[in-house]
């Protein structure tokens, strides 16, 4: 173990940021989703998968990256349509364990599938964008693309959020599940709506992760919990508290893994985050009653 | 101690003389038979032990800690400390039920419950499994470990029985007899109508004078107590250990998915899941190998096929059957008996279920 205070702990930090971009869109989609329909996706980052495998098969078959992309983007947003209309809306009214359990079938299926249709081998688009140095330190520029995409991403849901009458719609569902139908909100088709721009931000991580990292079955149990962990740091359901959340995670796992061994970094992110609900129960940013 | 019902004495029985029979009918292929019948009851007794807590309302994805520190924790104080299993299991389940209560305590105390206390025990499984991991230098990190060989492999004292099934066989029986003996004291305890009412209303159940904090911790203490006892017979008789295979999400959640199939409410509820899993994977298995059309089909990809229809049944027990194979079949059985109710068997109370808030 050496740790010291000099310009590679630095890299890390700033490595770090860069890997928290992706990290809070990631989130961003769960927070969304369990803020206005109150469920836990644990297949989240199964979606993110199989949108990295479209995207994969999309490009190899010819398609520009860019059209991959909004494949991916579309292609997972209905998949979480689906999703909420044959798995979620079933069981909206039964305990919360179940809907939290139910999402965890479609995990398990999700991944055998992948491993059925695609194979246990790495994948690789094979893009290589190099990476920028500045003084002796190195950082790729597909992180930097993540980073800056990933904010833009935020930007974007942000504004229709705020700034449309579908996007109000969806936070008014989230203050009051009860009090909006009876506004005329057709909850049923907000819940639709938000399950689709849910989908859609796992498919804009996927774009943003394969640039990164290899594809295989397994990458969602690498990034789910992750994302659990991020959202319930920050507040279920709470966006700002699971952006902030992002960086604070993501500077456990560059730093440690820097230091030590990758693993104990995440071990290290791992226990924080429990000793930091212990504290604070609701999340560190939480503010839901 | 409660009376012994005649359906459980004729059960036990069948059980003992069950590898008798397979010896005289099946005598080519006992020892697989007899390996699928020990998986079964070891994982039913795990199973049943996440079962004490799911019940209440626990849902914990942190089980596959427990199991573990119950697996790794036995082996590598015999491979490096010299220690022998009967020390060294008392020794796993003290470790166990210590990071149990660690994580309980405060847990409780805080009234975190539902999505959170299921997130946070995931989070639990996942540190477990890094630092198995991160020690490579004992575990092997992800590619496991073995317990050290002792003699000619069968030994009392290093608790090796893999290479005689017929022994190993009893010793699995035994230890799913006792957990269902627990299950069934839990059931007949105060305990058990505290924890249920805890899991309707917790500030309900406090102001009628339930300890909450402390019904749930004892709960919590016996079932991760049971894991780390399951994962270390387990990784006694697999003689490997892995990551994979014994500790980690994957196992939390096939934990949680096989108690939820079979039936969360009902004694045998557990050991049908794992019959219902074990016999879906390897019949599964046996029908591609067997079959030259679907082994072309499927290729390798026929491994993950078990997984596939798993997850997918899944989705429809909770959707359709929350009560799992087992709950319903009995559901069924009394509604369609014609006899007077008191003679029907006692009511599994499910919990009810919980509108948005």
């Amino acid at each position: 173990m050496d740790c010291q205070l000099d310009i590679f702990f630095l890299e890390a930090i700033l490595n770090g940021i860069l890997l928290a971009g992706l990290l809070a869109l990631l989130a961003l989609g769960l927070n969304l989703i369990f803020g206005v329909i109150d469920v836990v996706w644990i297949c989240y980052a199964e979606l993110v998968m199989v949108g990295m495998y479209g995207i994969n098969y999309a490009y190899k078959g010819g398609t520009p990256f860019l059209l991959a992309v909004l494949f991916a983007i579309v292609l997972i947003a209905a998949a979480g349509m689906i999703l909420h209309y044959l798995v979620i809306r079933p069981v909206l009214d039964s305990a919360p364990i179940n809907q939290l359990l139910v999402t965890g079938g479609v995990l398990f299926f999700l991944q055998a599938a992948a491993t059925m249709a695609f194979g246990i081998d790495f994948k690789n688009l094979g893009i290589r964008l190099g990476s920028v140095s500045i003084l002796d330190m190195s950082f790729a520029w597909s992180r930097v693309v993540t980073f800056v995409v990933a904010l833009g991403g935020m930007l974007v849901l942000w504004l229709f959020l705020s700034r449309t009458f579908i996007g109000t719609a969806i936070r008014a569902i989230a203050q009051d599940r009860q009090i909006m139908p009876l506004m005329g909100v057709d909850s049923r088709k907000i819940y639709l709506i938000t399950s689709a721009i849910g989908g859609g931000l796992a498919g804009l991580a996927a774009a943003l992760m394969v640039l990164q990292y290899d594809i295989y079955p397994q990458i969602g149990l690498q990034f789910g919990p992750l994302i659990f962990m991020i959202c319930v740091l920050g507040g279920l359901g709470n966006m700002v508290g699971g952006f902030i959340a992002a960086f604070i995670i993501s500077q456990f796992i560059t730093i440690g893994g820097s230091c030590m061994a990758t693993e104990w970094g995440y071990a290290v992110a791992f226990l924080f985050f429990m000793v930091a609900i212990f504290i604070r129960p609701q999340g560190l940013f939480g503010a839901r009653t | 101690m409660t009376r012994i019902s005649r359906g459980a004495i004729i059960g036990i029985a069948c059980l003992i003389a069950l590898p008798f029979v397979i010896r005289f009918f099946f005598s080519a292929s006992e020892k697989y038979y007899l390996h699928l019948l020990i998986q079964i009851l070891i994982w039913s007794f795990i199973y049943t032990g996440w079962s004490l807590m799911g019940r209440f309302g626990l849902t914990s994805l942190g089980h596959g800690a427990f199991t573990g520190l119950g697996a790794y924790t036995t082996v590598l104080l015999w491979n490096f400390a010299g220690l022998s299993p009967w020390l060294g299991v008392p020794a796993a389940v003290v470790m166990a039920v210590a990071v149990a209560l660690l994580v309980g305590y405060p847990c409780f105390r805080f009234r975190i419950s539902g999505h959170y206390f299921a997130l946070l025990t995931l989070a639990l499984t996942e540190f477990v499994r890094l630092c198995i991991v991160g020690l490579r230098d004992y575990t092997g990190g992800s590619l496991g470990t073995q317990p050290r060989r002792y003699g000619d492999g069968v030994s009392l004292y290093a608790m090796q029985f893999e290479p005689d099934r017929m022994l190993s066989y009893f010793i699995a029986l035994a230890v799913w007899v006792v957990g269902l003996y627990l299950w069934h004291r839990v059931d007949r305890s105060m305990d058990r109508y505290a924890l249920e009412a805890a899991s309707q209303d917790e500030e309900a159940a406090a102001s009628v004078g339930v300890n909450v904090t402390r019904e749930k911790l004892k709960i919590t203490a016996l079932s991760a107590a049971m894991c780390a006892v399951g994962g270390a017979i387990y990784g006694q008789y697999q003689m490997y250990i892995g990551p994979e295979t014994i500790a980690g999400l994957g196992v939390s959640l096939n934990i949680v998915f096989a108690v939820v199939a079979g039936g969360m409410w009902v004694m045998l509820g557990p050991t049908v899941g794992a019959i219902f899993t074990q016999l879906l994977s390897e019949g599964l298995r046996v029908l591609i190998q067997g079959s030259a059309v679907l082994k072309l089909w499927f290729g390798s990809a026929a491994l993950a096929l078990d997984t596939a229809i798993y997850g997918l049944l899944l989705v429809l027990f909770i959707i359709y059957m929350p009560k799992g194979i087992l709950g319903t079949y009995l559901d069924w059985r009394r509604r369609h008996a014609a006899q007077p109710p008191n003679l029907a068997a006692r009511a599994p109370r499910p919990l009810e279920s919980k509108a948005g808030p």
